[in-house]
């Protein structure tokens, strides 16, 4: 299979790649790993007609203390979260869950902001960074702006973002040795979650999100809320599918996907 | 556009469409055909290759994405006459049956390997999730890993 003809350029810096989608209009895309927009592109479900490549703007790729918070650009690979010691130490959440993206080719090409400015429900970080309500930072040609994770995905593969806006950074705040779980139940090992759950202890209390539960990755409220109520885990796990809607296809029905977050928050909420 | 990058050591350069993958580009420019198209979704693993020395699915990327960068394909990975000690290992420990997942196989090993030397079974298996072989050889697969990995760390 091979994407529909578009032209190829490549930006040198994030500013060079904004001036860029400037000119060539709301056909153009930005290019990271490629890891999600290549096989739309290759399936013919996405047929943009210039690809801005963003991939080589290696400034955009760290992992960084920034003493209140921990600063990831866009542009950093799974591989090197999976890898980091600092995410290790201040967010272990993060680090955990990137090495459960794809398998090893893709997170050696996939970043973490192509995951979520691509926003699907099914990815493995976009939960994650839900439930650490992370900070999005967004360059654009009137400056940059920053917006809370919990206003970020608006709808299946649509996000807050601007099409002449570039993810360059992901704020979370540290962590320390925070206790968290990332239970992910897939048919093969390198597939999407069929159905996920993170859930984390943040400031005493417990924040629980969900992968594939609906259009947009979602934080499971009626579970905290439940579990900040008292609720012991068994219980308020039962409350994990409470106004989700989540999306029949061939792995699984509306139905099973609801079972399938009941005990998968169970089990990740029965871990921490 | 005009494209170049090294493959096996050797300079490639070739003008082909911005839209050329890079495992179109390694079998059809470049005419190795070592590099196989499996499921052609990223899934399978078969098109697997070493890009600047970490395994990638080639079906996945652009040839223009691995402008200027060092490729190596299942062709480049002997000294002359010489295996690789993971594709000695795959020859003795019967890690093929079909052999079309094994050129991405030994390529997507070598980069394992590279990240973790001495893995356990289960880091092998892990490893090597992206990975598909429809024969169904994983058994002998993993066990030529494992003696891959045992032989490399003795040569050091």
């Amino acid at each position: 299979m091979i994407p529909a003809a578009f032209d190829y350029v490549r930006a040198g810096s994030a500013a060079e790649a904004i001036s860029l989608i400037g000119e060539h209009g709301e056909d153009a895309k930005f290019l990271a790993g490629g890891m999600s927009l290549l096989p739309l592109m290759k399936l013919r479900l996405a047929t943009p007609s210039v690809l801005i490549d963003v991939g080589r703007v290696r400034d955009l790729s760290y992992v960084r203390d920034e003493g209140d918070h921990i600063a990831i650009g866009a542009l950093t690979r799974h591989r090197d979260l999976e890898t980091s010691a600092l995410l290790g130490e201040e967010c272990g959440l993060l680090r955990a869950v990137a090495a459960q993206v794809g398998d090893n080719q893709v997170r050696h090409r996939g970043t973490i902001g192509g995951s979520v400015a691509h926003g699907d429900p099914a990815s493995d970080l976009p939960a994650a960074l839900l439930a650490l309500d992370a900070t999005f930072v967004l360059q654009g040609p009137s400056g940059t702006r920053s917006v809370p994770a919990g206003e970020f995905f608006r709808g299946f593969l649509e996000t807050a973002m601007t099409p002449d806006e570039l993810l360059t950074e992901i704020q979370v705040h540290k962590r320390g040795t925070a206790t968290f779980a990332y239970e992910k139940f897939n048919r093969r090992a390198q597939d999407w979650a069929i159905v996920g759950a993170v859930a984390a202890r943040v400031n005493g209390g417990t924040h629980v999100a969900l992968v594939n539960m609906g259009s947009t990755p979602l934080r499971a409220t009626a579970v905290e809320t439940a579990l900040a109520q008292g609720a012991s885990p068994a219980d308020a796990a039962r409350e994990a599918a409470a106004g989700t809607e989540p999306p029949a296809d061939l792995n699984a029905s509306p139905e099973f996907r609801a079972h399938l977050a009941q005990v998968l928050v169970r089990r990740a909420l029965e871990a921490i | 556009m005009k494209i170049g990058m090294s493959v096996n050591g050797s300079a490639q350069d070739h003008d082909v469409e911005d839209r050329t993958l890079l495992v179109q580009y390694l079998r059809e420019a470049c005419g190795l055909t070592g590099t196989k198209i499996g499921c052609d979704t990223s899934s399978c693993g078969a098109c697997t290759v070493l890009v600047d020395g970490e395994s990638v699915k080639s079906c996945t990327m652009l040839a223009a994405q691995a402008d200027q960068a060092a490729i190596t394909t299942i062709e480049g990975l002997a000294n002359g006459d010489e295996w690789h000690p993971v594709q000695t290992a795959f020859h003795e420990n019967h890690g093929l049956q079909c052999g079309y997942c094994t050129a991405g196989m030994v390529l997507a090993t070598v980069s394992l390997l590279d990240e973790i030397p001495n893995p356990t079974e289960r880091e092998v298996r892990l490893g090597l999730e992206g990975n598909l072989c429809r024969c169904t050889g994983y058994h002998n697969i993993v066990k030529s890993v494992l003696a891959a990995a045992e032989t490399m760390q003795g040569a050091k």
